[in-house]
């Protein structure tokens, strides 16, 4: 691990047993679980190069013991790392050694589906498809749908705005969000929001949503949910550059078409999945696109036409476009694949995710493939092309001696690429520890102090998820400190009235 | 009057904020000043008028991004966008209607800080969803920035959605960056005639359950509908659903929707540019306009309040007000959104309106009423006591000294 996570609390771990008495009191029987055995599962999230066994795991099953946790840990001065199923790609939920971990699996019931007001009311540990599932016999769904949807949960989806490939249409969890209850760090309980639009008051709803689990502990959601599209047709188009791919990309969007669904893969990754799930790939192309389309069936029809003239104007070296259901379910298929099936080819991968202004792609695939050159790495790149965020997989081999530390150096150069050509460190995965070190490439100090003094207003003694987003930790008392310049010529030369 | 200071750019601000906190002066943020009637009444030493830090500094279409100055007007950012067949989706309302002046004024920051969002919110989304970049100097006096110019960016806290519906009390932005989205093709609305308000939001929620991918859902009662653009021909209450998109699909799911909506009533259907009148009618919130023709000469000096509630309970709310008062009432949002205005009294209804928020959940906002009455009561729902501490402490935690437009939502705050 090459992350400095805050130094363990030794006052804090000479007081572990008592400290687990203390919360099997909270949460009775197996809800406590102090074993180095049985906590293994809990040391790493699916940022699996970084490893930390917790304190202790407790595993509340109502909000009035997570309050009694937060509040005994507030008082104790004892940190919690709050954890949904263990997604996370930044290390999000990686433990502390002299933390408690805190699981919200067991809430995972569905309170209230409302037809009426087109929402969900769930608990956090309810897994993402699980929404769906429960909404589809009537036919709505819910729309973030990150790749993760099958084991990632709800409660993890507001801590890190997940999205998915269809945010470019239907946003990202922040957008698909109504109301929250939210247990703080003393142990106040705060609803926010409910079954109407928008806040009365501050957002704090929406700045709690990608939070990271720095502000609070999530113990219930209100989702919207939306009517299913009547049909959705997909287009498959090659391209012999990826310029070519970008440039059908912007002619989409300036024809005021928004896609439920537009990715772009490059060469290496075409070929992982195509030998991998045989979806009838063109292999000869340098660029992929797949673009979706959904609505009514005129719609649908009418775009796809549109998206084949534009294809062709853009200099396609093929084009095909679903004509059943079953043919768009393959053209996804790869996709969806792309990073198993580069899992395939290579020991281990390395997904990155950062962000960048579209136009600027052929740039930085360029400057990437230069970089693989260097590091004597390959790399894979999917591309969400809609709204620009890029996931290179870095391939490499862990067993090799000196290969992890060179993909992340690798990745690090990416990501200040992403930076410097106006873009950002992460779309969807979040900062965590991975990305973390890396902040002051997007942010200048002032920015990230006051980041970190909105925490304070959540969070007084920082005890929610430390050593998490931020690369420096500062106390509360000193970020709040103010130098005011009394006996400063007033308001020296702008103009008034 | 308060000294007015109008800086020329994003540094004059910061000196501005500086030199406010040294002299412990309170600043009032303005833009053009078209919602400064909303929300308490400032009573500050200086005003700071940002409606010199004006131009759009970046604009790539096929990027979905927009970047500008705070203090742009949002007319030039309409127009622009226009010129390219876009549009800002959450449509922002021209608050000129309610209180009278002058058209189209307004900024891109006000527009931003006060998240007002217009009858697209249902579909598109609110102002903050659309907030994707800020530059902002803080109440200490300091300058930041978060989010991008990217559409999708989830790195570090979301700062834009704070600063959307903060009213100034935390920061003043001087550059936002937004998202913008292609101009629907064509549009047209369907309308329902004579329903009752329940009826009419069975026949909203109806439209809204399905996949005719509707992007207006309002009810105008007949009284309301009369000052409304399609009134003539309703002679009656009217119940308008909006669809927006390429020629093809919208001539689909009208079809769609005409067979959904038989049930409910008598339907009727409006061209292109009778939907436009109409919905911007309805935008704007024109049936209860300060001064115009056919209005109640004693509109303007009728409350108004804005009221967001969960679709289904909007009727029950309108009934618990509309029994216990003469209120004006219509429904936007399929029926989750409540404009209407009452006789001022004393507290401007305040207590009855916050009895029906506090029986059916969300929150109601005073739009208009004299500043006497203003200084009085709570503009804003009054917080519960944990939420009130948490805005407290967010405040302190941009703004400590309470030097940004303090007071404006709430005592304190």
């Amino acid at each position: 691990m090459s992350v400095a996570m805050p130094p363990p609390d030794q006052t804090v771990l000479a007081r572990r047993e008592r400290i687990v008495a203390a919360l099997r009191a909270i949460v009775p029987g197996e809800g406590v679980i102090a074993a180095e055995r049985e906590m293994r599962p809990y040391e790493a999230d699916g940022l699996t190069a970084y490893r930390q066994l917790p304190m202790v795991v407790v595993l509340p099953e109502t909000t009035q013991q997570v309050s009694r946790i937060l509040a005994f840990c507030h008082a104790k001065g004892i940190k919690v790392v709050p954890r949904g199923a263990g997604t996370s790609l930044s290390g999000g939920a990686l433990p502390l050694a002299d933390g408690v971990l805190l699981g919200m699996a067991k809430f995972n019931r569905i309170r209230d589906i409302d037809f009426a007001n087109r929402l969900a009311v769930v608990e956090p540990g309810v897994t993402n498809l699980a929404v769906t599932q429960a909404v589809e016999h009537a036919g709505f769904y819910y729309a973030p749908d990150p790749s993760s949807q099958i084991a990632c949960t709800i409660g993890g989806n507001v801590a890190e705005n997940s999205g998915g490939v269809h945010c470019l249409k239907y946003g990202m969890t922040t957008n698909n969000l109504l109301g929250c209850e939210l247990v703080l760090m003393t142990g106040e309980i705060v609803r926010l929001g409910g079954k109407h639009l928008d806040a009365g008051g501050y957002d704090l709803l929406g700045v709690v949503t990608g939070s990271e689990g720095l502000l609070g502990v999530v113990t219930e959601i209100t989702v919207r949910i939306l009517k299913k599209p009547d049909g959705a047709r997909a287009v498959l188009i090659g391209f012999a550059s990826s310029e070519d791919a970008g440039e059908c990309v912007s002619k989409v969007i300036g024809a005021g078409i928004i896609p439920a669904g537009m990715e772009m893969m490059d060469r290496p990754a075409i070929h992982a999945a195509e030998e991998f799930v045989h979806a009838g790939y063109p292999l000869e192309v340098d660029a992929l696109l797949i673009i979706e389309v959904d609505g009514p069936r005129a719609e649908v029809d009418h775009l796809i036409t549109r998206l084949e003239a534009i294809a062709q104007s853009c200099r396609a070296v093929t084009c095909r476009a679903s004509r059943s259901e079953e043919e768009r379910l393959l053209f996804w298929a790869g996709r969806k694949a792309a990073f198993p099936a580069v899992g395939r080819i290579s020991p281990d991968y390395y997904c990155m995710d950062g962000t960048i202004p579209r136009a600027r792609l052929p740039q930085v695939l360029k400057r990437i493939r230069e970089l693989s050159e260097a590091y004597g790495l390959a790399v894979a790149n999917v591309f969400h092309a809609g709204d620009g965020n890029l996931h290179p997989l870095i391939l490499y081999d862990a067993n090799k001696p000196g290969e992890l530390e060179r993909t992340e150096k690798f990745g690090a150069d990416i990501l200040r690429l992403c930076v410097e050509v106006g873009g950002v460190l992460t779309g969807e995965h979040g900062v965590g520890v991975e990305k973390r070190d890396l902040m002051p490439a997007m942010f200048s100090e002032a920015d990230l102090n006051q980041q970190q003094r909105l925490k304070c207003a959540f969070d007084d003694k920082g005890l929610l998820n430390p050593g998490k987003v931020f690369p420096t930790l500062h106390r509360c008392a000193e970020l709040g400190r103010m130098h005011v310049h009394a006996g400063r010529i007033a308001f020296p030369d702008i103009p008034r009235f | 009057m308060p000294d007015t200071l109008r800086p020329r750019d994003a540094k004059d601000v910061e000196a501005a904020v500086q030199s406010a906190l040294a002299e412990g002066k309170t600043v009032e943020i303005v833009g053009h000043g078209s919602k400064r009637a909303i929300g308490r009444p400032a009573q500050t030493d200086l005003t700071l008028d940002l409606s010199a830090l004006s131009g759009v500094t970046l604009y790539e279409p096929e990027e979905l991004v927009l970047s500008a100055k705070a203090g742009t007007p949002l007319a030039e950012i309409e127009s622009l966008l226009a010129a390219k067949g876009q549009q800002l989706a959450f449509e922002p309302m021209d608050c000129a209607a309610i209180f009278g002046g002058a058209a189209r004024r307004g900024t891109i920051g006000g527009v931003l800080a006060t998240n007002m969002s217009g009858p697209r919110r249902i579909k598109a989304g609110a102002a903050r969803d659309h907030f994707l970049g800020v530059c902002a100097v803080s109440g200490r006096g300091e300058t930041f920035k978060s989010g991008g110019r990217v559409v999708k960016n989830v790195t570090g806290y979301d700062l834009c959605k704070l600063m959307a519906g903060s009213w100034g009390t935390l920061a003043a932005m001087t550059e936002v960056t937004i998202k913008v989205l292609p101009r629907p093709e064509t549009e047209q609305t369907l309308l329902i005639r004579g329903l009752e308000p329940a009826q009419a939001i069975a026949a909203m929620t109806a439209a809204m359950g399905s996949s005719c991918d509707v992007s207006g859902a309002a009810h105008l009662p007949a009284d309301v509908a009369v000052r409304a653009p399609a009134g003539e021909i309703a002679g009656g209450a009217i119940t308008a659903l909006r669809l927006e998109g390429f020629s093809p699909s919208v001539a689909e799911r009208m079809r769609m929707l005409e067979a959904l909506m038989q049930p409910f009533g008598e339907l009727a259907s409006t061209d292109e540019t009778l939907s436009r009148r109409l919905w911007t009618a309805i935008r704007d919130v024109e049936p209860f306009a300060a001064d115009g023709p056919a209005r109640s000469a004693l509109e303007d000096e009728r409350a108004l309040w804005r009221v967001s509630t969960a679709p289904s309970r909007g009727a029950e709310f309108a009934a618990i007000v509309a029994n216990a008062a003469d209120a004006h009432i219509f429904y936007d949002w399929a029926g989750g959104l409540i404009w209407l205005t009452l006789d001022p009294g004393e507290d401007a209804g305040a207590a009855l309106l916050r009895r029906a928020v506090a029986a059916t959940g969300g929150h109601a906002t005073l739009i208009r009423a004299p500043a006497s009455v203003r200084a009085t009561i709570d503009v804003f729902t009054p917080q519960d006591r944990a939420v009130a501490a948490l805005t407290k402490r967010v405040k302190d935690s941009f703004d400590p000294k309470g030097v940004l437009n303090p007071g404006r939502m709430w005592a304190g705050v």
